[in-house]
């Protein structure tokens, strides 16, 4: 077997393809964020919680009544939605044109009162979501056994993002909102709501947490803390691929994957750490991130 | 009464009050003085200290979010990194008398400091609160993976010992008195640098950078040297509360010590001198009075609650929304 | 002669003295505090219902000791050992708690020992691992009740190893924690004649185990075992199930998981998994009889710890009725005199080290056709002996053992 540094081929393959899964997921979190700062200028920090929410929403929604998974998988960030409208009209517009830093103060707040909440109510050692019938199994592929769910989570969060990133960069709804929140009174004046259009944002940015919260709910421990383990990695994939672009974050999400599942394999223990280290070196390098326009 | 006369009595008036105020500010300060020496003998000594070392560190962290507009989210390194050098320091030299190894954490944490300072200081804004989470990540994956941390069950037993070596430190009060002493000089010391020359400046960079630089200041020199005097007086706060707990962990390395020690500069005051110790005050203390009571499985989001009111409803902090009220009600 | 009775006299004078100060409850109020993380990471091993355990002790005992009142003091440690240090400190010196219960994470265990040590009190310690708490950080002050990572590596290893897993691969938190289990595993697995051919060490928390799953796998080991906990353990067996592991032929050994861990797994996921346990609730008539009552308090099955709580607790308080004194040193010489036979253990004693050893039991996850209910989760494979299962003395670093 061909070895590259002590380490079998087949064992590389996997880790890679390993990294690209994880770095999907990485890719939707990120750019929901990058919508959201992009568009809005708010540092997300209630991101984590919004992701925890879709996946706890989607338990939840199960045990008591029954929803199943493909329903979930519109309803949770639905509702997330709908919760992200709600605390952008009850609170982020009311520190509108403050300092970028007081939305990031203020969505920590909403975070840790959402994870205690429910983390009174259901406790912290997670809830148990069984796998949907029809991903149960996985292929062989030679170099490693891919289970069918793993590539249902490549293929939907890809779909997402790009149709996100399309719907922004490409079509007039996508013109509208830019320019709305570039330049809200002249949106204003044209008759468009800009308020309805900022909430509707922000909601559609924390739907997209959500959902990849139901697409975790299978294979990971469903947890009020779970965000918040992830959030700050997110954050890091955000700022790498410049705040606020929405490509450079679904890019930089799948990357980051990647460099993880490499150091995952050649020096495990650093493979929480080195996400920080290539955001030290990036922006040492290029201060506004990979894909940062000139602030 | 000739233009001057009514010019020189509004300047009578204007220095008038300027002296009502400037009394009103000393007495403020004796007053708080003598509470802060007759208080071990009301309250809990450690848990004064605990408030000094925290309200250090917040003091700390203000002269630079506050006062030059750099918000660090990396700060629990410095408090950290104080605190290990200090209590590995005094656990393993048994010569080392207890100010030596607080001088050398307080040392330690500068270096670190100007090292945070050279690799973040270009950046602006958001990028340069992320580049110091990134570091402190870094600085906290280090302190996990070393020996010499005691890993996640920390590094105990650290001596308190005698102050240069004649006073013994075991005693709660001497103790007591020995955080306060170094809090107040430190307070002192940044009442001092604020309002000197160089003070004014990190204001004109905090309220317009551009501004700022065209005047001809060599911006980034200012900045970094805040960098590293608040990362200085951060650390000596690690190594103090090292000394006082006689203990160092990781919880004063994570990141929301870091989101921590920004809830209380906002809570008390931002860019005041009497805020963040006065938020530290009110954060610890509510802290531990939740964790004690019936509502202790509640402290996070009760904190969350304070966050979201406080960035609401109260954005200048306790002391700033004192201050206005009394130049609106008391002239 | 003079000198003869002068001394007599001083002698019985000191006599009555100590037996006067040993036989008096102080401030007649038993008062234990309650120090356990209740809203984070360790929230369901002990918290708010560990809290409950306790209160059923203190009932049990019927309210009151020797006429004197027992009170509860609780608070949440944060999981912070400096919370931990200032709630003890303030405890001891101002409250008048006699013993503090509780205790999970490493961190604060160790700091609330020493200050309690400082002050001549007692703790009964049920939450934490570190089987250092009664080694290098021992204490004359605090017993370690429940378990610790010595006979998590003992059980568990020793069977897999016999019934023919000779290859191991370990996956390992990376912190304290983790490496001292690992440690023990490897000399476990190598004293039986098996033989460890990989180990990851994994930061913690790890949120996806995907990679390391793989590379388990690709081993080729007969066993992965998991060095590690919570979250991490959870996370990493639901994608061991996933990727197919034990149907590829790999047994999973989990060294530490406790119930309500396999509970939020299910039988679906956990099944066939072995573990180590102090306790089950469905093991014994008394286990059952107790967890029936802890069930209509809670609404959920105790955990070891939570069982731990409670026997400790009753140990500790019939201990101050038959000295009628809450002195420290007494208590816990009655305590170590007392052979421990409840709910929680037969034959239960307490070492000098503070260590309390007791039967541990090797345990396998039933599969869903076993299952009969959400909570009938494990089989009884095997009984651990006591004297195999803990840290033999003669290994101990702790200075109170005489050996040293």
């Amino acid at each position: 077997m061909s070895m590259i540094f002590g380490v079998p081929m087949a064992v590389l393959s996997g880790q890679l393809l390993i990294g690209i899964i994880n770095g999907a997921f990485y890719a939707l979190l990120s750019l929901g964020l990058a919508v959201i700062f992009g568009l809005l200028k708010i540092i997300n920090f209630a991101h984590g919680a919004m992701y925890m929410l879709g996946a706890m929403a989607t338990v939840i929604m199960f045990d008591t009544l029954g929803v199943n998974y493909w329903v979930a998988l519109f309803l949770a960030p639905l509702l997330v939605g709908i919760a992200g409208v709600l605390v952008e009209y009850f609170l982020l517009r009311r520190i509108a044109g403050q300092d970028h830093i007081y939305s990031l103060l203020l969505t920590f707040g909403v975070a840790l009162i959402m994870q205690g909440i429910l983390t009174n109510i259901y406790g912290v050692s997670g809830l148990r979501y069984a796998m949907p019938d029809m991903f149960k199994g996985g292929v062989n592929l030679g170099f490693m056994f891919m289970p069918y769910y793993r590539a249902w989570v490549i293929v939907a969060a890809l779909v997402v993002c790009f149709g996100t990133w399309f719907m922004i960069e490409k079509t007039k709804l996508g013109a509208y909102l830019r320019a709305g929140t570039e330049d809200s009174q002249l949106m204003q004046g044209f008759g468009i709501n800009v308020p309805l259009l900022v909430s509707l944002t922000y909601g559609f940015g924390v739907m997209l947490a959500a959902f990849a919260g139901v697409l975790a709910a299978p294979i990971y421990s469903v947890t009020p803390v779970m965000g918040s383990h992830i959030l700050i990695v997110v954050f890091a994939v955000v700022v790498i691929g410049g705040m606020g672009s929405i490509g450079g974050a679904i890019i930089t999400g799948i990357l980051m994957g990647i460099v993880e599942g490499l150091t995952k394999t050649f020096y495990p223990p650093a493979s929480s750490a080195v996400i920080f280290l290539v955001m030290v070196i990036v922006l040492m390098i290029r201060p506004n991130g990979l894909f940062g326009k000139e602030a | 009464m000739s233009q001057t006369d009514i010019q020189s009595d509004i300047h009578k008036s204007i220095l008038q009050q300027q002296k009502t105020e400037d009394r009103r500010k000393l007495m403020l300060n004796g007053v708080l003085l003598v509470l802060l020496l007759l208080a071990p003998f009301v309250m809990y000594p450690v848990f004064l200290m605990k408030i000094l070392c925290f309200a250090l560190f917040a003091v700390a962290f203000n002269l630079l979010f506050g006062f030059t507009g750099l918000l660090s989210f990396g700060h629990a390194a410095f408090l950290a990194t104080g605190g290990y050098t200090t209590g590995y320091l005094l656990s393993n030299f048994s010569g080392l008398t207890t100010e030596m190894g607080i001088i050398a954490g307080t040392l330690v944490s500068t270096v670190l400091g100007l090292g945070f300072a050279l690799l973040s200081i270009r950046r602006q804004g958001i990028y340069f609160a992320m580049v110091t989470l990134a570091l402190a990540q870094l600085v906290f994956f280090f302190f996990v993976q070393s020996s010499f941390t005691g890993g996640e069950d920390g590094m105990h037993g650290v001596p308190r010992g005698e102050l240069f070596g004649l006073i013994n430190l075991e005693d709660n009060l001497n103790m007591y008195y020995f955080v306060l002493a170094v809090f107040l000089g430190c307070y002192l010391l940044v009442q001092r640098i604020v309002s000197s020359p160089y003070g004014q400046v990190l204001k004109a960079i905090k309220q317009n950078e551009p501004r700022a630089v065209s005047l001809g200041y060599k911006v980034d020199r200012y900045k970094v040297l805040a960098f590293v005097i608040s990362a200085a007086l951060a650390g000596l706060a690690g190594s103090m509360k090292s000394v006082v707990f006689q203990l160092a962990s990781l919880n004063d390395a994570h990141w929301h010590m870091s989101g921590e020690v920004i809830l209380m500069t906002l809570v008390g005051g931002m860019g005041t001198l009497l805020g963040p110790v006065i938020g530290a005050m009110f954060v610890v203390n509510i802290e531990y009075q939740l964790a004690q009571g019936p509502l202790r499985d509640w402290v996070d989001p009760i904190l969350g609650g304070i966050f979201v009111l406080t960035v609401l409803a109260f954005r200048s902090g306790i002391v700033g929304e004192v201050q206005r009220f009394v130049r609106k009600n008391m002239g | 002669m003079t000198m003869m009775k002068k001394l007599l006299t001083s002698a019985v004078a000191s006599a009555l003295m100590v037996g006067g100060a040993q036989a008096e409850i102080s401030n007649n109020t038993v008062k234990i505090g309650y120090l356990a993380d209740m809203s984070g990471t360790y929230r369901d091993l002990a918290g708010p219902n560990g809290l409950k355990a306790l209160e059923m002790a203190v009932a049990d005992v019927g309210g009151t000791v020797k006429g004197a009142k027992i009170e509860i003091v609780t608070a949440d440690d944060r999981n912070s050992p400096d919370v931990a240090s200032s709630t003890v400190r303030r405890w001891l010196e101002n409250d008048n708690v006699d013993m503090v219960a509780g205790l999970v994470a490493s961190s604060v265990t160790i700091a609330a020992t020493k200050v309690i040590e400082e002050h001549n009190k007692l703790a009964l310690v049920n939450g934490s691992a570190a089987s250092s708490i009664t080694n290098e950080h021992c204490t004359p002050n605090h017993i370690h009740y429940t378990y610790d990572t010595y006979p998590l590596s003992v059980g568990t290893p020793t069977a897999i190893v016999k019934e023919g897993g000779k290859t191991w691969y370990v996956l390992t938190a990376d912190y304290a924690f983790g490496h001292s289990l690992e440690a023990d595993v490897t000399r476990m697995v190598e004293s039986n004649g098996g033989e460890i051919i990989g180990s990851i060490r994994h930061p913690f928390p790890t949120p996806d185990f995907s990679s390391f799953i793989l590379q388990a796998q690709a081993s080729g080991a007969d066993v992965v075992a998991l060095a590690n906990a919570g979250a991490d353990t959870t996370n990493a067996i639901t994608t061991a199930a996933e990727f197919g592991l034990t149907q590829s032929g790999q047994t999973l050994a989990a060294l530490l998981l406790f119930l309500s861990d396999v509970h939020a797994l299910g039988v679906e996921t956990a099944q066939g998994i072995q573990l180590t346990t102090g306790w089950y609730w469905d093991m014994n008539e008394d286990a059952r009889e107790w967890a029936d009552r802890f069930m209509e308090e809670t609404g959920a099955r105790p955990t070891m710890v939570h069982a731990g709580i409670y026997s400790s607790a009753v140990q500790y308080l019939n201990a101050i009725e038959a000295t009628g004194s809450d002195d420290s040193q007494v208590v816990r010489k009655q305590m170590m005199d007392t052979p421990i036979n409840d709910m929680f253990t037969k034959n239960g004693r307490i070492r000098e080290d503070g260590r309390m050893v007791h039967d541990m039991f090797l345990a396998q996850v039933k599969t869903p056709e076993e299952s009969s209910n959400e909570w009938d989760l494990y089989k009884i494979l095997r009984t651990i002996p006591a004297d195999e299962a803990f840290r033999p003395l003669s290994d101990s670093k702790c200075k109170l053992v005489s050996s040293n």
